[in-house]
């Protein structure tokens, strides 16, 4: 293709490539800093439609190696977007080396937070807000769970922040980590936010899972914490791991492990600070 | 890579991927994905010194392959269960028989769904027994469903309801209204009984079957992979006494000569496959055709050569009906769309 570039993410080597200049100089800005695979696991292409849609009205199809038949196509503007979804897609369809559980995680002192929940509970923004205040970024979409270790390694691709979120982070981070304002995708208003320079260069490093969340944003309830039993953690892990059932009887084994081993708490919030408050107070309660 | 040659020189000669760069084995990845050979590949190179990250690629790779034969295995034996009241002989085809017969050409192999092969007489039994073990069709459209069933070779296609799963129930191995008529009966009556009590086609058979999966049936779409079938079996089967013989005369019997020697030329060309000279018969200009379709891939698995591409595509309809009733059946389809 016309365009390339190579991407590591955490274990994970991507190749991305693009029949336009648009989006891999867009990824190339926000991923400044990333290493360079030699092999990739995985090749995201981002092509037109059809052939037409290079010139005309530009459409771009996500591609791939794993393909989703009925996956609709961006504007070229979204380019940058679109490359994220080639490469979740990628991870969510082809990833056997570890169980991927949909979820973000934090780490200090070599221990993890495993935060999930579904779709704008805010597990993202949260694992942003952490990594800014004394904790290592660890990723905001996959985590992913070593079968022989235990341990979780980080996946910590540039942070996709959406509408009130990127104002909450703009007061974090600095300008220069944040890539291009996307406007009016199928998700709202998305920009990205690269992770601090640590999380950057640790990437290649595990943690070991101490504590599972559940975070949920809600402006209209009272902040609060649950004990959440076992067995609604492990259906709920299962719900938010793409290749649980790919796996078979290994991933059986593994969640298992994880849901007996660790403590499981639900919290609800309702601005950032107080969630940053009750994870800290948590974490000094299971005396980590 | 302007082709997927790479991929093919490596699944015959596993060796050379000691030459291979980075970016050569990205490209490799990627085509042997595309071409649903990656699981074949990985069985091929899995006593060869690799790098750490292609090792762990296709480490994966393997362990896929092995999930998805133990999950063909047990939908087979669910049709088995389903099936075996009725007390007619069911043959595994493609994927499944290879896996279940413990054949080379199985080893690392992807398989989609479940194909069987039963007598024609008992479709209708069979019909009512899977739906009433749960499986559902998935064309509910009138005219799809008598298009099937008045000119293909299979019924529509049916799905179990609980493990989504899909089965295609052939009572021959072309269309009606292809060129050939194989002898589907002759298929039958000379096929083999594995443990289970399921049956897989005798091997000359099961050549010839492949063969006219990818040469009288479809536009060559997976015909790597489909060659690379054609490849084992012949390696496998070529010691038995006879074996050549056998094939030439059930080649002669469904009506596919000219198919088997396409076959056999081609993979001798891209596999090195060991055959019999005289069944592959003369080279003939149209083979460099065939051999730039199976290789139109470049490396980011992208297809290539849309122009021959599209030919074949042609082709496969050409052959499937005769041009009236190709004219009215697409008439048919756009009328609905």
């Amino acid at each position: 293709m016309k365009h390339a570039l190579n991407l590591q993410v955490g274990p994970v080597g991507f190749r991305v490539g693009s029949d336009w200049r648009g989006p891999v100089a867009a990824l190339r800005a926000l991923y400044r800093g990333y290493p360079e695979p030699d092999v990739c696991d995985f090749s995201v292409r981002l092509e037109p439609e059809q052939p037409w849609r290079r010139w005309l009205k530009p459409s771009v199809a996500i591609r791939g190696d794993y393909i989703l038949p009925d996956a609709a196509p961006l504007a070229l503007p979204h380019g940058l977007l679109a490359a994220e979804m080639g490469m979740n897609l990628q991870m969510a369809l082809g990833q056997k080396h570890y169980l991927l559980l949909h979820a973000s995680a934090v780490e200090r002192d070599g221990k993890a937070v495993l935060m999930t929940g579904a779709s704008g509970s805010g597990k993202s923004t949260l694992a942003a807000m952490l990594g800014e205040h004394g904790w290592r970024f660890m990723g905001d979409e996959f985590a992913l769970l070593d079968f022989d270790t235990g341990d979780l390694h980080p996946f910590p691709r540039a942070i996709s922040l959406k509408n009130h979120a990127i104002y909450a982070m703009a007061e974090l981070a600095s300008s220069e980590r944040f890539g291009p304002w996307l406007r009016g995708t199928p998700k709202g208003t998305i920009r990205h936010l690269r992770p601090r320079d640590e999380a950057i260069a640790r990437m290649a490093e595990p943690a070991r899972p101490v504590l599972i969340l559940f975070p949920r944003f809600d402006k209209a309830v009272p902040r609060a914490i649950r004990p959440v039993g076992a067995a609604e953690v492990f259906v709920r892990l299962t719900q938010a791991s793409t290749n649980y059932v790919a796996l078979g009887e290994r991933s059986f084994a593994a969640l298992t492990r994880l849901v007996i081993n660790l403590p499981s708490r639900a919290i609800d919030y309702s601005d950032g600070s107080s969630a940053i408050e009750m994870v800290e107070a948590l974490w000094a309660e299971l005396g980590q | 890579m302007t082709d997927s040659r790479l991929l093919v020189s490596l699944l015959r000669d596993p060796p050379a991927a000691g030459t291979l760069d980075p970016a050569q084995w990205t490209e490799l990845i990627a085509v042997a994905r595309a071409e649903s050979l990656i699981g074949t590949l990985a069985y091929q190179l899995r006593a060869v010194g690799l790098p750490a990250t292609v090792e762990r690629i296709l480490e994966q790779a393997r362990g896929a392959a092995e999930q998805a034969r133990r999950q063909a295995l047990w939908e087979a034996e669910m049709a088995r269960r389903a099936l075996a009241p009725l007390g007619v002989p069911i043959v595994l085809l493609k994927g499944t028989a290879y896996a279940a017969a413990g054949l080379s050409a199985g080893a690392g192999r992807s398989i989609g769904d479940l194909d069987i092969l039963v007598p024609r007489g008992a479709l209708p039994q069979v019909e009512e027994a899977l739906l009433a073990a749960g499986w559902e069709w998935v064309k509910e459209d009138a005219y799809d469903d008598l298009y099937y069933r008045r000119w293909m070779h299979e019924l529509p296609p049916l799905i179990h309801r609980e493990r989504d799963r899909m089965i295609d129930v052939h009572h021959t191995i072309l269309p009606l209204t292809a060129g050939p008529t194989p002898d589907a009966e002759a298929m039958i009556g000379d096929s083999q009984a594995i443990e289970n009590g399921l049956r897989v086609l005798g091997p000359a058979d099961m050549v010839m079957h492949a063969v006219a999966h990818l040469f009288a049936d479809g536009d060559m779409a997976g015909g790597l992979r489909n060659l690379w079938d054609i490849d084992r079996m012949l390696r496998q089967f070529a010691s038995g006494a006879d074996f050549w013989k056998e094939l030439a005369a059930r080649a002669r019997r469904h009506q596919l000569q000219a198919q088997l020697g396409r076959a056999l030329r081609l993979a001798a060309k891209l596999y090195e496959t060991p055959v019999d000279p005289q069944l592959a018969g003369r080279r003939r200009l149209s083979d460099a055709l065939f051999e730039q379709r199976l290789l139109a891939r470049n490396g980011w698995g992208q297809g290539t050569r849309s122009a021959l591409r599209l030919v074949f595509y042609i082709r496969s309809h050409w052959m499937r009906m005769p041009p009236l009733m190709l004219a009215r059946h697409l008439w048919q389809k756009a009328r609905k769309s």
